[in-house]
């Protein structure tokens, strides 16, 4: 379980590191090393160079604005938590950062290579999504920004071409009575959710949505959720063509997390 | 964990015990010596070794369960790098032969040779300057196999149509093991209950903190090939590597330094330390091989897959009258060197029944060969499996009773007056009050307390049960044990080395090995207990085959009854020696002085060890010249009065609340009674039953190694293969029942292995006993979210249909 031979770069800007993964397209970029070390290990991931985006100045950036925070991609999932990133929420990035995992995985896992890694049972593209937020990318052809909901394409696919990075992610700020409701099934502490549904209620600014998170393929994106945060039997339908209702016992889970995120808006509304 | 609450206990201490041990002897929850080292990370690991001129071994392994090996391509520049089983010529196979009539012998080569019978068996070694390197070089070799049918399920692969997985055999069996004691079908047809279940545990991982690893080298001054290797029984893998070698057993020493948990897994004769042997004496180079996670996860570390079907017939109230079991174990391709592949059936006959009164009892086990590794015998071997086994049953019984399975449990375990107690399968308990350990544990968890709950309800929807099993533990077992179960390594008496160096510190020798027993400082305590002497001031010596005495190491619970036995034997004959020259010392006859304290005290004064030492060593000049010529240093041995092992047991109580939706079981709170009789060290026997717990847990909630059809391992990373951490860990609380045993040197019990035997037969009946009023009970380890939801969804799904 040793990773195969490669190259390792550490570019000093953004530029420098589209340049370097333009000039080698077998390159790959890495940030806290969470899921793509296990990937090199097993050799399922071979890149010939790894192009360390962790530390540019760039992607360390934090920019608050008046309607939201743009966090550089390499902000980790510790800097979440412990709250030395600003935050748009009540609370909420502070309290998903804190379910991520285990805290060594949290010291080095960052939020832009949670997103582009796009595991559909990981915490922040589901609450993200679900937030609202909008990834801004940086390439060969210059910048761009997607919303989260259309650069996650699917199970472990984004809308990431090549030579492109994810440079930050911008979350929209929140009314200060916003609400917001998560709740994930896992094995165990800090494994990956077998179900997991994130809801927003933010009711001043007429924002409901609802993100099914852990599925086959890509999220389940309800951005208008009034309805179903009334009626979630609504999304019955939807989990069923997501093959997320196979067999009994699947759907009553899925349908069980959903009715307990919905719960979780009232529980768990105030700051952590 | 160690503020856990514990109630009342009874020491009952040797006369010999005196004050002035000040605490520290036998008994004193005192510090680990070794964590002054090992909390420190400077312990010395495989891991951390590294010799001049080292190689890294690392291996090809099956991709497939079952095939034929077509050819081998080895390029041209890999000749003297990589190696298969043609080039181990006069290597012997791995041979593990059992006494017992009808075994059949499986012959492991190191390297797979014509056939593999696994996946992850090793098949080409390739050495290289680091692993990296050699995992590189991997990559370049090819192997034509011809895929064969895989026999992935034990049950069937006793069919008579399966494959072969050792083509020269008639079935796929290593044993059927059988006892029938006073089964009575006709009678036991008008039993008033019958309840008959499957009750399946999962194949698991045994996932010590360390992996298995190597190093060998041929240490030209001694002319010895010395094995350094993270094991458990250095002494075993000494002989048995000799004979896979040729080699006497005087030209092998083993070495094993720092060992970070064994569980059994360490127990054992690796094909890779052979092959590792075999490369450094060929190469004259220094060779090693530490096992990764994924290679312990799909190659090798095997345990528990056990099966059965039992019928149990009961009185209405609750009086078992007979148990009848049909028991399959899947013992994977090979028969392990030196446990056998038929360990584990042996034990699921004679352990079935358990703690219990049992009238009648018929039981029939066939260890089965599969496409899977060797199963190995793993913290509580197959009494996990077979108390998980009888626990369920009891709990069905009483469900069907209509009973409280606490009563039915009273009703049934041996009582104290029964003591000494000889069960259905001969097995001799010791001494102690079972039912008293339920008692206990059923007002620590609150029992009525618990049903109050219960019958409100929780607001959140989810559902509380309660559970209980009680079990015993058979450890130490010795020579007529393990000569009947037939297993080529029987244990018999245990030694122990003891040396007063030139200062009048000590060193105790001891061929069995502490990895996370606490040894260092337990049979310190021990050599304190009868010489007086500091713990501080006593080196224990363990895992070197050069420098200690014969044994057959750390196992079978059996460390701190055999070589705390020893240790004390040896301290004694030691005290008689250090009386003489003492004696001498202080012109008193020798019945006139004794030892106190580190010192040799006479009627008018005392001489330390230190002089005593320091005379017999440095200033012979000042002794007679007739005196005795027993030095200080010698080697006593030991064995207990009886020898059939001791019997510690507990009774475990779980409270669980489970989410019938999601499947998710949360543990609310969890209670041992445990009696180990006379405790060494009382905090380190708590630190025993709280990691053996930690284990049972996985056993029952998490951990399952799954094979698809084709034998396939489907859990190859920690992703997969789920072990509890300490976010799943409840608080347990521990109090201790302390019955000493009659037949040992203390009256201490082994209980090792205990924490990990109850827990999934708890928290089983505790899962069973929430979802009750659902009509669901599960019956399989371990009680996985997704196998809870299943059969809550089945349950409701049929009701609304
Ligand atoms: C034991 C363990 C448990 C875990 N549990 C959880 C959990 O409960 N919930 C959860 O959400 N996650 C979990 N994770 C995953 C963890 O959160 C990772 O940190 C995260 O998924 C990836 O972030 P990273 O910075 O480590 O990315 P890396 O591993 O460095 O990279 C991941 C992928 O993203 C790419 N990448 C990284 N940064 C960029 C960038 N700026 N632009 C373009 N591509 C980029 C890499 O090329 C790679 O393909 C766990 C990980 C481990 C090891």
């Amino acid at each position: 379980m040793k990773a195969a031979r490669f190259d390792y770069r550490r570019p000093a800007t953004v530029a420098e590191a589209v340049a370097a993964l333009v000039e080698d397209g077998a390159a790959k970029p890495v940030a806290g090393g969470q899921s793509l070390g296990p990937m090199l290990n097993l050799r399922l991931a071979r890149p010939s160079t790894l192009v360390d985006v962790a530390k540019i100045p760039g992607l360390r950036r934090v920019e608050e604005r008046a309607d939201g925070v743009l966090y550089g991609a390499a902000i980790t999932h510790a800097e979440f938590e412990d709250g030395v990133v600003p935050d748009p929420t009540p609370g909420f990035l502070a309290r998903i950062a804190h379910g991520i995992a285990y805290r060594a995985v949290r010291n080095r896992g960052t939020v832009g290579g949670s997103l582009v890694h796009a595991d559909p049972a990981a915490d922040w593209p589901t609450t993200l999504t679900a937030l609202g937020a909008r990834v801004a990318l940086a390439g060969p052809s210059g910048t761009r920004e997607l919303a989260l909901e259309d650069f996650l394409l699917g199970a472990f696919s984004t809308a990431l071409e090549d030579g492109e990075i994810v440079t930050g992610v911008f979350v929209p700020r929140c009314s200060a009575g916003a609400r917001f409701g998560y709740r994930k099934s896992c094995r165990k502490v800090g494994e990956f959710a077998e179900a997991m549904c994130a809801v927003l209620a933010d009711d001043v600014r007429g924002v409901h949505r609802l993100v099914i998170g852990a599925t086959e393929g890509r999220h389940i994106v309800v951005t208008e959720a009034k309805g179903v945060l009334a009626d979630p039997r609504l999304l019955d339908e939807r989990l069923a063509s997501a093959g997320l209702a196979a067999d009994p016992s699947t759907l009553r889970l899925h349908r069980k997390v959903i009715s307990q995120a919905i719960e979780a808006l009232n529980s768990e509304s105030l700051p952590a | 964990m160690g503020t856990a609450a514990r109630g009342s206990s009874v020491v009952i201490m040797q006369e010999t015990s005196h004050e002035s041990r000040k605490g520290r002897g036998v008994g004193a929850s005192i510090r680990r010596k070794e964590d002054a080292r090992l909390l420190a990370g400077r312990g010395r690991f495989i891991g951390d070794m590294r010799f001049p001129g080292q190689l890294e071994a690392a291996f090809l392994r099956s991709p497939f369960a079952h095939a034929r090996i077509r050819a081998i391509h080895i390029p041209a520049h890999l000749k003297g790098r990589a190696f298969t089983h043609a080039d181990m010529v006069g290597v012997k196979d791995i041979l593990a032969r059992t006494g017992l009539p009808g075994f059949r012998v499986s012959a492991q080569p190191p390297l797979a040779s014509g056939k593999v019978r696994f996946a992850g068996e090793p098949v080409v070694m390739v050495l290289a300057d680091t692993r990296a390197e050699a995992e590189d070089l991997i990559e370049e070799i090819g192997v034509d196999y011809e895929e064969l049918p895989a026999n992935h399920d034990m049950l069937r692969a006793v069919e008579p149509d399966a494959a072969l997985v050792h083509d020269e055999w008639p079935d796929n069996v290593f044993l059927v093991s059988q006892t029938d004691r006073h089964f009575d079908a006709g009678t036991l047809a008008g039993a008033p209950i019958k309840v008959t279940r499957k009750v399946r545990t999962s194949r698991q991982c045994m996932s010590p903190l360390e992996g298995k690893g190597c190093i060998a080298v041929y240490e030209r001054h001694v002319e010895q090939l010395a094995l350094w290797t993270s094991t458990q029984m250095p002494h075993i893998v000494r002989s048995g590597l000799a004979e896979c070698l040729g080699l006497d057993t005087r030209q092998i020493r083993v070495v094993a330094p720092d060992v970070g948990g064994g569980f059994g897994w360490k127990g054992l004769l690796q094909p890779e330390e052979v092959c590792c042997a075999w490369a450094a004496l060929r190469l004259d180079r220094p060779v090693k091989w530490l096992e990764d996670r994924r290679e312990h996860l799909i190659a090798a570390a095997n345990c528990r897959e056990h099966h059965y079907v039992m019928t149990a017939y009961a009185d209405t109230d609750g009086t078992l009258l007979g148990l009848d079991a049909v028991a399959h174990v899947d013992a994977g391709a090979y028969s392990v060197y030196p446990f056998s592949a038929c360990l584990e059936g042996a034990q699921v006959v004679s352990n079935l029944p358990g703690p219990y009164n049992l009238p009648a009892y018929r039981c029939r086990t066939t260890s089965v060969c599969s496409n899977k590794p060797p199963i190995v015998p793993y913290r509580g071997v197959a009494r996990t499996g077979v108390c998980t086994a009888m626990e369920l049953m009891i709990d069905a019984v009483a469900r069907e009773a209509g009973l409280d399975p606490c009563d039915v449990r009273m009703r049934n375990l041996v009582r104290p007056e029964q003591m000494p107690f000889t069960s259905i399968t001969g097995k001799d308990f010791d001494m102690g009050d079972y039912p008293e350990s339920l008692r206990r544990a059923r007002e620590m968890i609150g029992h009525e307390a618990v049903r109050a709950r219960q019958q409100a309800g929780e607001a959140d929807g989810r559902l509380v049960g309660l559970g209980y099993a009680t079990y015993c533990e058979q450890g130490a077992h010795g020579t007529s044990v393990y000569h009947g179960w037939g297993i080529p390594m029987v244990p018999g008496i245990e030694s122990c080395g003891a040396r007063l160096t030139p200062d009048g510190t000590l060193e105790v020798r001891i061929g069995a090995q502490s990895h996370g027993q606490s040894m260092e400082t337990t049979m310190a305590q021990v050599a304190c207990e009868v010489l007086g002497i500091d713990p501080a001031q006593v080196n224990v010596v363990h895992g070197d085959t050069a420098m200690t005495p014969y044994s057959t190491g750390t196992w079978g619970s059996r460390s701190a009854v055999m070589s705390g036995g020893a240790v004390a034997s040896a301290c004694e004959r030691l005290g008689e020696r250090i009386k003489r020259i003492g004696a001498h010392l202080l012109q008193a006859p020798e019945e006139a002085v004794a030892i106190r304290d580190a010192e040799v005290v006479g009627p008018a004064g005392s001489v330390s060890f230190a002089e005593v030492a320091k005379t017999w060593y440095l200033a012979p000049q000042n002794l007679p010249a007739d005196i005795h010529p027993d030095g200080l240093d010698l080697v006593a041995g030991y064995r207990p009065t009886v020898d059939t092992g001791t019997f510690s047991y507990a009774s475990h109580a779980a409270v669980v609340a489970v989410e019938p939706e999601t499947g998710e079981v949360e543990i609310l709170d969890y209670v041992i009674v445990e009696d180990g009789g006379v405790l060494l060290n009382p905090m380190v026997v708590d630190g025993q039953i709280y990691g053996g717990t930690a284990q049972g847990i996985g056993t029952a909630l998490y951990e399952e190694m799954t094979y698809d059809e084709h034998g396939q391992p489907l859990a190859s990373t920690l992703a997969d293969y789920l072990l509890p951490g300490a976010g799943e860990m409840p608080a347990v609380r521990i109090d201790h029942i302390q019955t000493p045993s009659p037949n040992t040197r203390f009256g201490q019990k082994g209980i090792g292995e205990g924490g990990a035997i109850a827990p999934p037969a708890a928290l089983g009946n505790a899962i069973n006993d929430a979802l009750k009023g659902l009509g669901v009970e599960l019956s399989m380890s371990p009680m996985t979210p997704r196998r809870v939801r299943a059969a809550v969804a089945a349950a409701r799904e049929g009701a609304v249909s």
